[in-house]
């Protein structure tokens, strides 16, 4: 019952990161993209988690926790590096 | 049903429906700003709810402190992100939009 319920939550999760590929694609700035990356890369981590919860492997949320390290310093690091002397923070 | 399904049901549900919010938001909203405002917020809930189900699954213990971990690291670093992302929009000069209702770029 709970791992269908989980694995239910990580399908929805995965559709609803479409949206985000969409934006990825289209969006008219460089920040929309990279707000649809970061979006697409927690939705990840989600849905390692659950998937993690579902099948009983424990060992992938510390995949899902260097995954949400890189998802982080990602986003920062484009957005430092995509102004003059980035001082973003 | 056992409560801890019940749990697990109502915080899955709960996550679902703001990565849903966020992803609406994602695709409707008019420029960079709103989007940003938009999905940071609800995603941050929906990840805090989602991760929330996974630790109440599995139970007491050493994976749980792990979820809670990573639930309070992504409740810390996803608005960062996000702060960082529009402040770089702001001095890439991008401006805010401020039409009427109906013309949205």
């Amino acid at each position: 019952m709970i791992e269908q319920v989980l694995l239910g939550a990580a399908t929805v999760f995965i559709l609803v990161s479409l949206v985000g590929i969409y934006r990825a694609v289209a969006g008219p700035t460089m920040p929309d993209r990279v707000i649809a990356i970061n979006f697409i890369g927690s939705n990840v981590v989600i849905v390692i988690a659950l998937i993690a919860a579902a099948i009983g492997e424990p060992g992938a949320l510390d995949i899902a926790l260097v995954y949400a390290l890189l998802n982080f310093l990602l986003s920062i690091a484009i957005s430092k590096f995509q102004v003059e002397r980035g001082g973003v923070l | 049903m056992t409560p801890r399904e019940i749990a697990v049901l109502v915080l899955v549900l709960g996550g679902a429906f703001f990565a849903v919010v966020a992803a609406v938001g994602l695709l409707r909203l008019p420029d960079v700003y709103a989007r940003a405002h938009s999905t940071s917020k609800s995603e941050t809930l929906g990840a805090v709810l989602a991760l929330g189900a996974v630790a109440v699954t599995y139970g007491i213990g050493f994976n749980t402190l792990k979820v809670v971990l990573l639930l309070l690291f992504m409740f810390i670093t996803n608005p960062t992100a996000a702060h960082a992302i529009t402040r770089a929009a702001h001095e890439l000069g991008i401006e805010p939009w401020t039409g009427e209702e109906g013309d949205e770029p």
